[in-house]
Protein backbone atom coordinates (compact mmCIF):
# COMPACT_ATOMS: atom_id res chain seq x y z
CA UNK A 1 0.00 0.00 0.00
CA UNK A 2 2.90 2.34 0.84
CA UNK A 3 4.29 1.88 -2.64
CA UNK A 4 0.95 2.90 -4.09
CA UNK A 5 0.87 6.18 -2.15
CA UNK A 6 4.42 7.00 -3.16
CA UNK A 7 3.64 6.24 -6.78
CA UNK A 8 0.63 8.55 -6.59
CA UNK A 9 2.76 11.34 -5.15
CA UNK A 10 5.39 10.91 -7.83
CA UNK A 11 2.77 11.10 -10.54
CA UNK A 12 1.30 14.16 -8.89
CA UNK A 13 4.55 16.02 -9.33
CA UNK A 14 4.54 14.99 -12.98
CA UNK A 15 0.94 16.05 -13.32
CA UNK A 16 1.71 19.48 -11.97
CA UNK A 17 4.68 19.87 -14.26
CA UNK A 18 2.64 18.76 -17.23
CA UNK A 19 0.00 21.31 -16.42
CA UNK A 20 2.57 24.08 -16.45
CA UNK A 21 3.67 23.08 -19.93
CA UNK A 22 0.24 22.40 -21.34
CA UNK A 23 -1.80 25.23 -19.95
CA UNK A 24 0.87 27.67 -18.87
CA UNK A 25 -0.52 27.51 -15.34
CA UNK A 26 1.64 28.60 -12.46
CA UNK A 27 3.78 25.83 -11.00
CA UNK A 28 2.59 23.05 -8.78
CA UNK A 29 -0.61 24.58 -7.49
CA UNK A 30 -2.32 21.18 -7.63
CA UNK A 31 -0.17 19.92 -4.77
CA UNK A 32 -1.61 22.36 -2.27
CA UNK A 33 -5.14 21.07 -2.59
CA UNK A 34 -6.74 19.70 0.58
CA UNK A 35 -10.47 19.68 -0.10
CA UNK A 36 -12.51 18.25 -2.95
CA UNK A 37 -12.17 19.79 -6.38
CA UNK A 38 -15.48 21.53 -5.67
CA UNK A 39 -14.48 25.18 -5.79
CA UNK A 40 -11.00 24.42 -7.09
CA UNK A 41 -11.09 27.80 -8.80
CA UNK A 42 -9.42 27.67 -12.20
CA UNK A 43 -6.48 25.57 -11.02
CA UNK A 44 -5.00 23.29 -13.67
CA UNK A 45 -4.09 19.77 -12.62
CA UNK A 46 -2.81 18.38 -15.89
CA UNK A 47 -3.93 16.51 -18.96
CA UNK A 48 -5.64 13.17 -19.44
CA UNK A 49 -5.89 11.54 -22.85
CA UNK A 50 -8.63 8.93 -23.31
CA UNK A 51 -8.35 6.40 -26.12
CA UNK A 52 -11.69 4.97 -27.22
CA UNK A 53 -15.17 6.46 -27.06
CA UNK A 54 -17.17 3.41 -26.05
CA UNK A 55 -19.06 2.78 -22.82
CA UNK A 56 -15.81 2.88 -20.82
CA UNK A 57 -13.81 5.64 -22.50
CA UNK A 58 -16.56 8.18 -23.10
CA UNK A 59 -17.79 7.77 -19.52
CA UNK A 60 -14.28 8.25 -18.12
CA UNK A 61 -13.72 11.33 -20.29
CA UNK A 62 -16.96 12.97 -19.22
CA UNK A 63 -16.64 12.16 -15.54
CA UNK A 64 -12.98 13.26 -15.26
CA UNK A 65 -13.92 16.61 -16.76
CA UNK A 66 -17.08 16.92 -14.65
CA UNK A 67 -15.59 15.83 -11.33
CA UNK A 68 -12.45 17.93 -11.75
CA UNK A 69 -14.63 20.88 -12.78
CA UNK A 70 -12.41 21.43 -15.77
CA UNK A 71 -9.17 21.43 -13.73
CA UNK A 72 -8.08 18.37 -15.69
CA UNK A 73 -7.86 18.87 -19.45
CA UNK A 74 -9.47 15.87 -21.18
CA UNK A 75 -8.93 14.85 -24.81
CA UNK A 76 -10.75 11.78 -26.12
CA UNK A 77 -9.52 10.11 -29.31
CA UNK A 78 -12.02 7.93 -31.15
CA UNK A 79 -11.72 6.62 -34.70
CA UNK A 80 -15.46 6.39 -35.44
CA UNK A 81 -17.43 9.57 -36.23
CA UNK A 82 -20.41 8.57 -34.07
CA UNK A 83 -21.19 6.28 -31.18
CA UNK A 84 -23.10 3.12 -32.15
CA UNK A 85 -24.35 1.03 -29.24
CA UNK A 86 -23.80 -2.72 -29.08
CA UNK A 87 -26.65 -3.06 -26.53
CA UNK A 88 -29.95 -2.86 -28.49
CA UNK A 89 -28.09 -3.65 -31.76
CA UNK A 90 -29.52 -7.19 -31.77
CA UNK A 91 -32.91 -5.52 -32.25
CA UNK A 92 -31.65 -3.92 -35.46
CA UNK A 93 -30.58 -7.39 -36.61
CA UNK A 94 -34.06 -8.66 -35.69
CA UNK A 95 -35.62 -5.76 -37.57
CA UNK A 96 -37.63 -4.08 -34.80
CA UNK A 97 -35.22 -1.12 -34.42
CA UNK A 98 -33.24 1.06 -36.83
CA UNK A 99 -29.58 2.13 -36.76
CA UNK A 100 -30.45 5.77 -36.01
CA UNK A 101 -32.08 4.61 -32.76
CA UNK A 102 -28.78 3.15 -31.50
CA UNK A 103 -26.53 5.92 -32.84
CA UNK A 104 -25.50 9.00 -30.89
CA UNK A 105 -23.27 12.01 -31.58
CA UNK A 106 -19.98 12.64 -29.79
CA UNK A 107 -20.49 16.40 -30.16
CA UNK A 108 -22.39 16.66 -26.88
CA UNK A 109 -19.22 15.79 -24.91
CA UNK A 110 -17.89 19.27 -25.70
CA UNK A 111 -20.58 20.62 -23.36
CA UNK A 112 -18.81 18.73 -20.57
CA UNK A 113 -15.44 20.21 -21.51
CA UNK A 114 -14.14 17.13 -23.32
CA UNK A 115 -12.19 17.69 -26.53
CA UNK A 116 -13.13 14.91 -28.95
CA UNK A 117 -10.68 14.10 -31.74
CA UNK A 118 -11.67 11.75 -34.55
CA UNK A 119 -8.45 9.89 -35.20
CA UNK A 120 -6.80 6.59 -34.38
CA UNK A 121 -3.95 6.09 -31.92
CA UNK A 122 -1.17 4.08 -33.53
CA UNK A 123 1.46 4.30 -30.79
CA UNK A 124 1.56 4.66 -27.02
CA UNK A 125 4.91 5.54 -25.46
CA UNK A 126 4.57 4.86 -21.72
CA UNK A 127 8.08 6.18 -21.00
CA UNK A 128 7.63 9.55 -22.70
CA UNK A 129 3.92 9.60 -21.76
CA UNK A 130 2.83 10.37 -25.31
CA UNK A 131 0.40 8.94 -27.84
CA UNK A 132 0.79 9.27 -31.61
CA UNK A 133 -2.13 9.15 -34.03
CA UNK A 134 -2.62 8.02 -37.61
CA UNK A 135 -3.04 11.63 -38.71
CA UNK A 136 0.39 12.35 -37.22
CA UNK A 137 -0.46 14.16 -34.00
CA UNK A 138 1.55 13.52 -30.85
CA UNK A 139 -0.13 14.27 -27.54
CA UNK A 140 1.49 14.43 -24.11
CA UNK A 141 -0.44 13.01 -21.16
CA UNK A 142 -0.09 13.00 -17.39
CA UNK A 143 -2.47 10.05 -17.22
CA UNK A 144 -3.77 7.91 -20.06
CA UNK A 145 -7.05 6.00 -20.22
CA UNK A 146 -7.07 3.07 -22.65
CA UNK A 147 -10.52 1.71 -23.46
CA UNK A 148 -9.96 -0.22 -26.69
CA UNK A 149 -12.71 -2.82 -26.40
CA UNK A 150 -12.08 -6.19 -27.98
CA UNK A 151 -10.48 -7.54 -31.11
CA UNK A 152 -11.03 -10.99 -32.60
CA UNK A 153 -8.75 -14.02 -32.82
CA UNK A 154 -9.64 -14.74 -36.45
CA UNK A 155 -6.50 -16.84 -36.74
CA UNK A 156 -8.11 -19.53 -34.55
CA UNK A 157 -10.58 -20.30 -37.35
CA UNK A 158 -9.08 -21.69 -40.54
CA UNK A 159 -10.37 -20.06 -43.67
CA UNK A 160 -11.70 -16.97 -41.89
CA UNK A 161 -9.33 -14.68 -43.79
CA UNK A 162 -10.00 -11.09 -44.81
CA UNK A 163 -11.99 -12.19 -47.86
CA UNK A 164 -14.12 -14.68 -45.89
CA UNK A 165 -14.76 -12.05 -43.20
CA UNK A 166 -16.69 -10.04 -45.79
CA UNK A 167 -19.41 -12.71 -45.93
CA UNK A 168 -19.04 -14.57 -42.64
CA UNK A 169 -19.84 -11.74 -40.23
CA UNK A 170 -19.42 -11.48 -36.47
CA UNK A 171 -21.58 -8.36 -36.03
CA UNK A 172 -20.13 -8.25 -32.51
CA UNK A 173 -19.18 -4.59 -32.87
CA UNK A 174 -22.19 -2.47 -33.68
CA UNK A 175 -22.02 -0.55 -36.94
CA UNK A 176 -21.55 -1.61 -40.55
CA UNK A 177 -21.68 -5.32 -39.65
CA UNK A 178 -25.00 -4.87 -37.85
CA UNK A 179 -26.50 -3.50 -41.05
CA UNK A 180 -24.81 -6.15 -43.19
CA UNK A 181 -26.09 -9.08 -41.12
CA UNK A 182 -29.61 -7.66 -41.24
CA UNK A 183 -29.29 -7.48 -45.03
CA UNK A 184 -28.13 -11.13 -45.21
CA UNK A 185 -31.15 -12.24 -43.18
CA UNK A 186 -33.51 -10.22 -45.38
CA UNK A 187 -31.95 -11.73 -48.51
CA UNK A 188 -32.22 -15.30 -47.22
CA UNK A 189 -35.07 -17.37 -48.66
CA UNK A 190 -37.76 -18.79 -46.37
CA UNK A 191 -36.75 -22.28 -45.34
CA UNK A 192 -33.11 -21.24 -44.96
CA UNK A 193 -30.81 -21.78 -41.99
CA UNK A 194 -29.06 -19.15 -39.90
CA UNK A 195 -26.09 -20.41 -37.87
CA UNK A 196 -24.69 -18.55 -34.89
CA UNK A 197 -21.31 -19.72 -33.60
CA UNK A 198 -20.57 -18.60 -30.02
CA UNK A 199 -16.93 -18.37 -28.86
CA UNK A 200 -15.56 -19.86 -25.68
CA UNK A 201 -15.91 -17.53 -22.70
CA UNK A 202 -14.76 -14.96 -21.78
CA UNK A 203 -16.25 -12.87 -24.55
CA UNK A 204 -18.04 -9.51 -24.78
CA UNK A 205 -21.66 -9.57 -23.50
CA UNK A 206 -22.33 -13.06 -22.06
CA UNK A 207 -26.10 -13.09 -22.76
CA UNK A 208 -25.72 -11.37 -26.16
CA UNK A 209 -25.57 -14.48 -28.38
CA UNK A 210 -28.68 -16.00 -26.83
CA UNK A 211 -30.54 -12.71 -27.26
CA UNK A 212 -29.42 -12.66 -30.89
CA UNK A 213 -30.85 -16.15 -31.43
CA UNK A 214 -34.17 -14.82 -30.05
CA UNK A 215 -34.10 -11.77 -32.32
CA UNK A 216 -33.35 -13.72 -35.48
CA UNK A 217 -36.05 -16.28 -34.56
CA UNK A 218 -38.49 -13.44 -33.90
CA UNK A 219 -37.87 -12.14 -37.42
CA UNK A 220 -38.18 -15.61 -38.97
CA UNK A 221 -41.42 -16.26 -37.08
CA UNK A 222 -43.03 -13.21 -38.70
CA UNK A 223 -41.40 -13.19 -42.14
CA UNK A 224 -39.83 -16.61 -42.85
CA UNK A 225 -41.57 -19.20 -40.67
CA UNK A 226 -40.03 -22.25 -42.38
CA UNK A 227 -36.51 -21.08 -41.49
CA UNK A 228 -34.25 -22.41 -38.74
CA UNK A 229 -31.80 -21.01 -36.19
CA UNK A 230 -28.84 -23.21 -35.27
CA UNK A 231 -26.85 -22.14 -32.23
CA UNK A 232 -23.39 -23.73 -32.01
CA UNK A 233 -21.97 -22.92 -28.60
CA UNK A 234 -18.24 -23.26 -28.01
CA UNK A 235 -19.08 -23.55 -24.32
CA UNK A 236 -20.47 -26.52 -22.39
CA UNK A 237 -23.67 -24.65 -21.59
CA UNK A 238 -25.65 -21.42 -22.02
CA UNK A 239 -23.49 -18.75 -20.37
CA UNK A 240 -26.16 -16.42 -18.97
CA UNK A 241 -29.89 -16.46 -18.06
CA UNK A 242 -30.11 -20.12 -19.09
CA UNK A 243 -33.58 -20.86 -17.73
CA UNK A 244 -35.06 -17.65 -19.10
CA UNK A 245 -33.62 -18.12 -22.59
CA UNK A 246 -34.56 -21.80 -22.75
CA UNK A 247 -38.12 -20.92 -21.75
CA UNK A 248 -38.28 -18.17 -24.41
CA UNK A 249 -36.97 -20.50 -27.12
CA UNK A 250 -39.44 -23.25 -26.24
CA UNK A 251 -42.48 -21.05 -25.78
CA UNK A 252 -41.99 -18.29 -28.36
CA UNK A 253 -40.16 -20.18 -31.09
CA UNK A 254 -41.08 -23.87 -30.76
CA UNK A 255 -39.14 -26.08 -33.16
CA UNK A 256 -37.25 -23.17 -34.66
CA UNK A 257 -34.08 -22.91 -32.53
CA UNK A 258 -31.66 -25.81 -32.10
CA UNK A 259 -29.00 -25.34 -29.46
CA UNK A 260 -25.86 -27.52 -29.41
CA UNK A 261 -23.18 -27.08 -26.72
CA UNK A 262 -19.45 -27.88 -27.06
CA UNK A 263 -19.32 -26.91 -30.73
CA UNK A 264 -15.97 -25.17 -31.16
CA UNK A 265 -15.85 -23.93 -34.73
CA UNK A 266 -12.28 -24.20 -36.02
CA UNK A 267 -12.80 -23.88 -39.78
CA UNK A 268 -15.00 -22.05 -42.25
CA UNK A 269 -15.68 -23.36 -45.75
CA UNK A 270 -17.12 -20.29 -47.42
CA UNK A 271 -17.74 -21.90 -50.82
CA UNK A 272 -19.88 -24.65 -49.29
CA UNK A 273 -21.36 -22.36 -46.61
CA UNK A 274 -20.20 -24.81 -43.97
CA UNK A 275 -18.78 -24.47 -40.47
CA UNK A 276 -16.47 -27.23 -39.28
CA UNK A 277 -15.82 -27.93 -35.60
CA UNK A 278 -12.54 -29.00 -34.02
CA UNK A 279 -13.80 -32.61 -33.88
CA UNK A 280 -14.84 -32.57 -37.54
CA UNK A 281 -18.60 -31.92 -37.35
CA UNK A 282 -19.77 -30.12 -40.48
CA UNK A 283 -22.79 -27.83 -40.34
CA UNK A 284 -24.18 -26.17 -43.45
CA UNK A 285 -26.21 -22.95 -43.37
CA UNK A 286 -27.39 -20.05 -45.51
CA UNK A 287 -26.32 -17.23 -43.22
CA UNK A 288 -23.16 -17.90 -41.23
CA UNK A 289 -22.66 -15.64 -38.20
CA UNK A 290 -19.39 -16.56 -36.54
CA UNK A 291 -18.30 -14.70 -33.41
CA UNK A 292 -14.61 -15.57 -32.94
CA UNK A 293 -12.78 -15.79 -29.64
CA UNK A 294 -11.70 -12.42 -28.31
CA UNK A 295 -8.87 -10.51 -26.68
CA UNK A 296 -8.15 -6.95 -25.55
CA UNK A 297 -8.17 -4.47 -28.45
CA UNK A 298 -5.02 -4.64 -30.59
CA UNK A 299 -3.76 -1.29 -29.34
CA UNK A 300 -3.54 -2.72 -25.82
CA UNK A 301 -1.23 -5.53 -26.90
CA UNK A 302 0.83 -3.16 -29.06
CA UNK A 303 1.34 -0.99 -25.97
CA UNK A 304 2.42 -3.99 -23.91
CA UNK A 305 -0.60 -3.74 -21.62
CA UNK A 306 -1.68 -7.36 -22.14
CA UNK A 307 -0.37 -9.52 -19.31
CA UNK A 308 -3.13 -12.04 -18.49
CA UNK A 309 -3.43 -15.26 -20.56
CA UNK A 310 -1.84 -13.42 -23.45
CA UNK A 311 -5.26 -11.84 -24.09
CA UNK A 312 -6.34 -9.39 -21.38
CA UNK A 313 -5.03 -6.40 -19.43
CA UNK A 314 -4.45 -6.79 -15.71
CA UNK A 315 -5.53 -3.79 -13.63
CA UNK A 316 -5.45 -2.66 -10.01
CA UNK A 317 -9.18 -2.64 -9.23
CA UNK A 318 -8.91 0.31 -6.84
CA UNK A 319 -7.80 2.62 -9.67
CA UNK A 320 -8.12 0.61 -12.92
CA UNK A 321 -4.42 1.38 -13.40
CA UNK A 322 -2.54 -1.13 -15.53
CA UNK A 323 -0.41 -3.64 -13.63
CA UNK A 324 2.21 -3.17 -16.38
CA UNK A 325 2.53 0.57 -16.95
CA UNK A 326 2.17 3.40 -14.43
CA UNK A 327 -0.18 6.28 -15.26
CA UNK A 328 -2.13 4.18 -17.75
CA UNK A 329 -5.64 3.06 -16.81
CA UNK A 330 -7.37 0.29 -18.78
CA UNK A 331 -11.15 -0.06 -18.88
CA UNK A 332 -13.97 -2.24 -20.04
CA UNK A 333 -13.92 -5.45 -22.03
CA UNK A 334 -10.12 -5.26 -22.47
CA UNK A 335 -9.50 -5.87 -18.75
CA UNK A 336 -8.87 -9.27 -17.24
CA UNK A 337 -12.33 -9.35 -15.68
CA UNK A 338 -12.62 -9.84 -11.93
CA UNK A 339 -14.40 -13.08 -10.88
CA UNK A 340 -18.10 -13.05 -11.89
CA UNK A 341 -17.70 -9.66 -13.55
CA UNK A 342 -19.19 -9.65 -17.06
CA UNK A 343 -17.72 -7.89 -20.08
CA UNK A 344 -20.67 -5.55 -20.58
CA UNK A 345 -21.32 -1.95 -21.58
CA UNK A 346 -22.86 -1.25 -18.19
CA UNK A 347 -19.79 -2.65 -16.43
CA UNK A 348 -17.48 -0.60 -18.70
CA UNK A 349 -19.43 2.53 -17.76
CA UNK A 350 -18.80 1.69 -14.10
CA UNK A 351 -15.11 1.09 -14.83
CA UNK A 352 -15.05 4.53 -16.47
CA UNK A 353 -16.39 6.15 -13.32
CA UNK A 354 -14.07 4.21 -11.02
CA UNK A 355 -11.06 5.25 -13.12
CA UNK A 356 -12.32 8.84 -13.32
CA UNK A 357 -12.70 8.98 -9.53
CA UNK A 358 -9.21 7.55 -9.00
CA UNK A 359 -7.64 9.92 -11.52
CA UNK A 360 -9.37 12.98 -10.05
CA UNK A 361 -8.32 11.96 -6.53
CA UNK A 362 -4.72 11.20 -7.46
CA UNK A 363 -4.29 14.37 -9.51
CA UNK A 364 -5.69 16.36 -6.58
CA UNK A 365 -3.06 14.79 -4.33
CA UNK A 366 -5.54 12.68 -2.43
CA UNK A 367 -5.72 8.95 -1.80
CA UNK A 368 -8.11 7.17 -4.22
CA UNK A 369 -10.86 5.06 -2.64
CA UNK A 370 -11.94 1.62 -3.83
CA UNK A 371 -15.40 1.80 -5.35
CA UNK A 372 -18.43 -0.43 -5.52
CA UNK A 373 -19.78 -1.20 -9.00
CA UNK A 374 -23.14 -2.48 -10.19
CA UNK A 375 -24.11 -4.29 -13.38
CA UNK A 376 -27.39 -4.71 -15.21
CA UNK A 377 -27.78 -6.57 -18.50
CA UNK A 378 -31.16 -6.58 -20.20
CA UNK A 379 -31.93 -9.02 -23.02
CA UNK A 380 -34.88 -8.88 -25.42
CA UNK A 381 -36.48 -12.29 -26.03
CA UNK A 382 -38.69 -10.76 -28.76
CA UNK A 383 -39.35 -7.17 -29.84
CA UNK A 384 -40.93 -6.17 -26.51
CA UNK A 385 -40.32 -8.65 -23.69
CA UNK A 386 -37.15 -8.53 -21.66
CA UNK A 387 -35.19 -10.46 -19.02
CA UNK A 388 -32.34 -9.13 -16.89
CA UNK A 389 -29.35 -10.23 -14.87
CA UNK A 390 -27.99 -7.88 -12.21
CA UNK A 391 -25.04 -7.94 -9.81
CA UNK A 392 -23.13 -5.71 -7.41
CA UNK A 393 -19.33 -5.91 -7.11
CA UNK A 394 -17.23 -4.59 -4.23
CA UNK A 395 -13.48 -4.43 -3.73
CA UNK A 396 -12.04 -7.12 -1.46
CA UNK A 397 -8.78 -5.83 0.01
CA UNK A 398 -7.67 -9.33 1.05
CA UNK A 399 -8.11 -10.84 -2.41
CA UNK A 400 -7.13 -7.56 -4.13
CA UNK A 401 -9.96 -7.89 -6.62
CA UNK A 402 -13.64 -7.12 -7.08
CA UNK A 403 -16.03 -9.77 -5.74
CA UNK A 404 -19.80 -10.18 -6.07
CA UNK A 405 -21.63 -8.87 -3.02
CA UNK A 406 -23.30 -11.89 -1.43
CA UNK A 407 -27.09 -11.78 -1.34
CA UNK A 408 -27.26 -9.07 -4.00
CA UNK A 409 -28.06 -9.44 -7.69
CA UNK A 410 -30.19 -11.94 -9.53
CA UNK A 411 -32.37 -12.62 -12.53
CA UNK A 412 -35.84 -11.71 -13.74
CA UNK A 413 -38.46 -14.17 -12.57
CA UNK A 414 -40.13 -13.99 -15.98
CA UNK A 415 -39.80 -12.10 -19.29
CA UNK A 416 -42.01 -9.01 -19.31
CA UNK A 417 -42.99 -5.92 -21.26
CA UNK A 418 -42.43 -3.83 -18.13
CA UNK A 419 -38.77 -4.77 -18.25
CA UNK A 420 -38.82 -4.08 -21.99
CA UNK A 421 -39.72 -0.47 -21.21
CA UNK A 422 -37.02 -0.33 -18.54
CA UNK A 423 -34.46 -1.76 -20.95
CA UNK A 424 -35.09 1.02 -23.48
CA UNK A 425 -35.05 3.64 -20.70
CA UNK A 426 -31.78 2.10 -19.47
CA UNK A 427 -30.32 2.56 -22.96
CA UNK A 428 -31.41 6.19 -23.23
CA UNK A 429 -30.07 6.98 -19.76
CA UNK A 430 -26.72 5.22 -20.09
CA UNK A 431 -26.07 6.80 -23.49
CA UNK A 432 -26.82 10.19 -21.95
CA UNK A 433 -24.69 9.33 -18.91
CA UNK A 434 -21.64 8.75 -21.11
CA UNK A 435 -22.16 11.36 -23.82
CA UNK A 436 -24.10 14.38 -22.53
CA UNK B 1 4.93 25.06 25.90
CA UNK B 2 1.70 23.34 26.74
CA UNK B 3 -0.25 26.50 25.91
CA UNK B 4 1.35 26.79 22.48
CA UNK B 5 0.57 23.16 21.75
CA UNK B 6 -3.10 23.55 22.60
CA UNK B 7 -3.37 26.66 20.45
CA UNK B 8 -1.96 24.73 17.55
CA UNK B 9 -4.26 21.80 18.14
CA UNK B 10 -7.43 23.79 17.53
CA UNK B 11 -6.92 24.66 13.85
CA UNK B 12 -5.55 21.19 13.21
CA UNK B 13 -8.75 19.65 14.56
CA UNK B 14 -10.85 21.99 12.42
CA UNK B 15 -8.85 21.06 9.36
CA UNK B 16 -9.22 17.35 10.10
CA UNK B 17 -12.98 17.72 10.52
CA UNK B 18 -13.21 19.61 7.22
CA UNK B 19 -11.15 16.97 5.48
CA UNK B 20 -13.35 14.21 6.88
CA UNK B 21 -16.48 16.00 5.69
CA UNK B 22 -14.97 16.54 2.25
CA UNK B 23 -14.04 12.87 2.15
CA UNK B 24 -17.62 11.89 2.99
CA UNK B 25 -18.96 14.13 0.23
CA UNK B 26 -16.56 12.58 -2.25
CA UNK B 27 -17.50 9.06 -1.17
CA UNK B 28 -21.17 9.95 -1.70
CA UNK B 29 -20.50 11.45 -5.11
CA UNK B 30 -18.65 8.35 -6.28
CA UNK B 31 -21.16 5.90 -4.83
CA UNK B 32 -24.09 7.77 -6.36
CA UNK B 33 -22.46 7.41 -9.77
CA UNK B 34 -23.39 3.70 -9.49
CA UNK B 35 -27.02 4.76 -9.97
CA UNK B 36 -26.42 7.12 -12.90
CA UNK B 37 -26.35 4.41 -15.59
CA UNK B 38 -30.11 4.05 -15.24
CA UNK B 39 -31.21 7.09 -13.22
CA UNK B 40 -29.17 9.73 -15.05
CA UNK B 41 -25.99 11.66 -14.31
CA UNK B 42 -26.27 13.08 -10.77
CA UNK B 43 -29.73 11.49 -10.66
CA UNK B 44 -31.08 13.62 -13.51
CA UNK B 45 -32.94 10.96 -15.47
CA UNK B 46 -33.55 11.63 -19.16
CA UNK B 47 -36.80 9.68 -18.94
CA UNK B 48 -38.32 6.29 -18.24
CA UNK B 49 -36.54 5.91 -14.88
CA UNK B 50 -37.21 7.72 -11.64
CA UNK B 51 -35.09 10.87 -11.23
CA UNK B 52 -33.10 10.81 -7.98
CA UNK B 53 -31.82 14.40 -8.06
CA UNK B 54 -33.39 16.39 -5.25
CA UNK B 55 -34.85 13.22 -3.70
CA UNK B 56 -35.82 13.65 -0.05
CA UNK B 57 -33.09 12.12 2.10
CA UNK B 58 -35.38 10.17 4.41
CA UNK B 59 -37.50 8.91 1.56
CA UNK B 60 -34.43 7.67 -0.31
CA UNK B 61 -33.20 5.67 2.69
CA UNK B 62 -36.67 4.31 3.40
CA UNK B 63 -37.18 3.29 -0.24
CA UNK B 64 -33.85 1.46 -0.42
CA UNK B 65 -34.66 -0.33 2.85
CA UNK B 66 -38.05 -1.34 1.48
CA UNK B 67 -36.37 -2.73 -1.65
CA UNK B 68 -33.92 -4.67 0.54
CA UNK B 69 -36.66 -6.20 2.69
CA UNK B 70 -38.88 -6.97 -0.29
CA UNK B 71 -41.62 -4.79 1.16
CA UNK B 72 -41.51 -2.65 -1.99
CA UNK B 73 -42.04 -4.79 -5.10
CA UNK B 74 -39.57 -4.32 -7.96
CA UNK B 75 -38.37 -5.94 -11.15
CA UNK B 76 -34.68 -5.38 -10.32
CA UNK B 77 -34.06 -2.83 -7.56
CA UNK B 78 -34.58 -5.38 -4.77
CA UNK B 79 -31.53 -7.22 -6.15
CA UNK B 80 -29.37 -4.10 -6.54
CA UNK B 81 -30.34 -2.53 -3.19
CA UNK B 82 -29.03 -5.55 -1.30
CA UNK B 83 -25.54 -4.75 -2.58
CA UNK B 84 -25.15 -1.65 -0.40
CA UNK B 85 -24.60 -1.12 3.33
CA UNK B 86 -26.63 1.29 5.48
CA UNK B 87 -23.67 3.64 5.52
CA UNK B 88 -23.42 3.60 1.72
CA UNK B 89 -27.16 4.21 1.36
CA UNK B 90 -26.91 7.19 3.72
CA UNK B 91 -24.06 8.65 1.65
CA UNK B 92 -26.06 8.26 -1.57
CA UNK B 93 -29.12 9.81 0.08
CA UNK B 94 -27.08 12.85 1.14
CA UNK B 95 -25.67 13.24 -2.35
CA UNK B 96 -28.99 13.05 -4.20
CA UNK B 97 -30.76 15.33 -1.68
CA UNK B 98 -28.16 17.96 -2.54
CA UNK B 99 -28.66 17.75 -6.31
CA UNK B 100 -30.84 20.11 -8.31
CA UNK B 101 -33.93 18.49 -9.78
CA UNK B 102 -33.81 18.02 -13.53
CA UNK B 103 -35.87 20.51 -15.50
Amino acid sequence: MTRKINASRRSLVKAGAGAAVVAGAAGLSGCASTGPSIGSGGKKLGRVVVIGGGFGGATAAKYISMWSEGAIEVTMIEREPEFVSCPISNLVIGGSRKMNEITRSYNTLAGRGVKVVQDEVTLIDPAKQTVTTRKGQTLQYDRLVVSPGIDFQFEKINGLNAEAQKVVLHSWKAGAQTVALRAQLEAMADGGTYILSIPKAPYRCPPGPYERACQVASYFKQAKPKSKVLVLDGNADIQSKKGLFTKAWNELYPGMITYTPNMVVSEVDVKNKTLITEVGDRVRGDVLNVVPEQKAGNLASAAGLVNVNNRWCGVDWTTLESTVHKNIHVLGDATASAPAMPKSGHMANQHGKAAAAAIVEIMNGRQPMALTMANTCYSFVDAANVVHVASVHAYDAGQKTMVSVKGAGGLSSVASEVEGKYALAWARNIWADMLT
Amino acid sequence: MRKVASLLAVPLLVLTAQAAQANTQLAGRYLAANCANCHGTNGQSVGGMEALAGYDRGRFVQTMKAFQSGEKPATLMHQIAKGYTDEQINLMADFFAGQKKAR
